[in-house]
């Protein structure tokens, strides 16, 4: 999408001084413009690219926490396990977009910023994910073999744990992609998450809504719409993926 | 087969860790506000307020002790019911959200109904008849309802039934020229009923009723889900075989034997799915300006009010961990199969 921008195929959804406000769908603007005379249509396109560059940037961060913790409060055990555990517990049973808002409302806007506010709220499910699959597999015959043969723990982890543990990954992955989308959405809406001049879907909602009263349903058909069809779309793939991985473990 | 002493031992143990959860989150919520990049006093005066004023915020803050201290102080007025005071109206926090409160209670209590009586009907439909047209539809619904914006829900509903339609209040609690009658329980359906005032009563269930629609087909499809998914794996049982065998018809089968047995399974995801029940209500809430806890917040976040912010998020927070716990413990009693 920001490729679309670059190559001036999608003009910039910023901009729109030349436009008639609030005017309805039309030939020139298809799906009408907003209070500023943006072209709703680009401005709904460009901002699935900034979700999905904010999305992918939240989970791969939780990804690259969670992981290393759940292997090493598995694998070590003990207090830490114990305090690791409490704590994630903790963090897991507070209302989603709670966190991501309190996170966001401390941080302040930004790309960036918004990243690390969706991160926090999965990195808990990393964690146990990880975590309760090493604990497992940690007390399975050919780990103790291994161990007792004189393999080091950084060995142990790479060649056996990893490679267990991983598989689950990416379904984990991909449905909190969708549901990233959810959260980002609603920290938009709220007034929170990316800067106001960056499209994105839920503050153009926001925005919406306060026009729609007066019957002007265009600003807020489109950008939901965009979402709607891109959460479907990831928990689609989410799901084929929990299929495949799920037939092709049970070929092995 | 669990005796009552392992059951007491595991509610203890439940019982025990709560103030402990309890304890991390409020003192999570702490750390963040103290070591989030900003200073407070920046964000509420700005950062062209002149010195002695900023200086006068931050005693008023408490912000001029040591940090311990600072930490000593908020658990202790924590642990006496106090949760501070507005920056922005100087009102108690535990008034604003005791009076926002009742009003969200009243829209998760009706949405929760509404989602359980459509959602189980989905669910139990399509189990009857696996693969069959309404179980496609059902599925279809149920990963629809999930990939749903909440907000964008309720302004799809606002769009063809307040303002194409005209049926219905686009949003509020009551209409303008309306005063609410003297608050006794915060319930307005309550209240008005108590007072004999039946206009108030039937005005506010107008204004309740595309809320809780919205919210409750929004959770419905997590419901009808977990049905089928339980209905199926119950019908599978050798007991349902072996009930079959003995010539009980379908709708009995379903109705007395399976059904029964799908209802543990699901008060757990129900118990699960509270923390995020509540995500949709706050945004569904401020879309329709409902004025409860969400509305509080998002003028709190709008205000950069770090007090009401914190107060919120420590209430609502330790309300979900303390109902899960108690969902937990109320299913090892139930359930004698839970093992622990």
């Amino acid at each position: 999408m920001p490729l679309l921008i670059s190559l001036k195929i999608v003009p910039n959804g910023e901009f729109g001084l030349g436009n008639p406000i609030f005017s309805a769908p039309s030939i020139n603007h298809w799906c009408g413009t907003d209070r500023l005379g943006r072209d709703v249509c680009i401005r709904t396109l460009a901002a699935s690219g900034v979700a999905l560059q904010v999305v992918f940037v939240a989970v791969s961060l939780a990804v690259l926490v969670g992981i290393p913790l759940g292997l090493l409060s598995g694998y070590i055990g003990g207090i830490l396990d114990r305090v690791l555990v409490l704590l994630m517990d903790t963090l897991y049973t507070i209302p989603v977009l709670l966190l991501s808002v309190v996170m966001a409302f401390l941080l302040g806007r930004g790309i960036l910023n918004a990243s690390i506010a969706l991160c926090v709220v999965y990195i808990p499910q990393y964690f146990r994910l990880v975590r309760n699959q090493t604990s497992q597999v940690k007390s399975e015959l050919y780990i103790e073999a291994a161990i007792s043969m004189g393999a080091s723990p950084l060995w142990v982890i790479r060649k056996y744990l990893l490679k267990n543990v991983l598989t689950s990954v990416p379904v984990v992955l991909t449905l909190n992609a969708a549901d990233a989308v959810l959260v980002l959405g609603g920290l938009g809406f709220l007034g929170l998450g990316l800067p106001e001049n960056i499209p994105e879907w839920g503050s153009d909602l926001n925005m919406a809504l306060v026009a729609l009263p007066t019957g002007i349903w265009w600003t807020a058909i489109y950008p939901g719409m965009a979402m709607f069809v891109l959460v479907l779309g990831l928990s689609f793939v989410g799901e084929g993926l929990e299929k495949l991985i799920s037939e092709t473990s049970l070929q092995d | 087969m669990a005796t009552k002493k392992e059951l007491f031992k595991y509610t203890l143990s439940r019982l025990a860790l709560l103030p402990i959860m309890l304890w991390i989150i409020s003192s999570l919520v702490f750390i963040l506000l103290r070591i989030a990049p900003g200073d407070p006093v920046d964000a509420i005066l700005g950062t062209r307020a002149n010195e002695f004023a900023r200086e006068s915020l931050r005693m008023k803050l408490g912000l001029d002790k040591p940090l311990i201290n600072q930490y000593l102080e908020y658990i202790n007025h924590l642990l006496h019911g106090n949760l501070g005071i507005s920056l922005n109206t100087q009102e108690p926090v535990k008034v604003i959200i005791s009076r926002a409160l009742p009003a969200s209670m009243e829209l998760a209590i009706f949405a929760i109904l509404i989602a359980s009586l459509v959602g189980y009907l989905i669910g139990f439909l399509g189990a009857v008849k696996p693969e069959g047209k309404i179980d496609f539809w059902g599925r279809l619904f149920g990963i629809g309802t999930y990939a749903l914006p909440p907000f964008w829900a309720a302004m799809l509903i606002q769009i063809i039934f307040a303002v194409l339609l005209g049926w219905l209040p686009i949003g509020g609690r009551l209409p303008p020229g309306l005063s609410p009658p003297a608050p006794f329980t915060g319930f307005l359906l309550l209240d008005s009923l108590l007072n004999n005032k039946i206009e108030i009563f039937i005005s506010s269930f107008k204004h309740l009723i595309l809320p809780s629609l919205t919210l409750g087909i929004l959770l419905s499809g997590i419901f009808s889900r977990s049905l089928r998914l339980n209905l199926e794996e119950v019908l599978k049982k050798d007991y349902i075989e072996a009930a079959k065998s003995r010539g009980i018809n379908e709708t009995r089968l379903l109705v007395r034997h399976a059904l029964p047995n799908t209802l543990l399974p699901i008060l757990t995801i129900t118990g699960l799915t509270v923390s995020s029940l509540i995500g949709g209500a706050l945004l569904i809430e401020i879309t329709f300006s409902w004025p409860g806890i969400a509305l509080g917040l998002q003028e709190a976040i709008n205000q950069r009010d770090y007090a009401v912010v914190q107060g919120i998020v420590v209430v609502i927070s330790s309300l979900v961990v303390v109902i899960s716990v108690v969902v937990d413990i109320a299913i090892a009693y139930i359930d004698p199969r839970v093992s622990y």
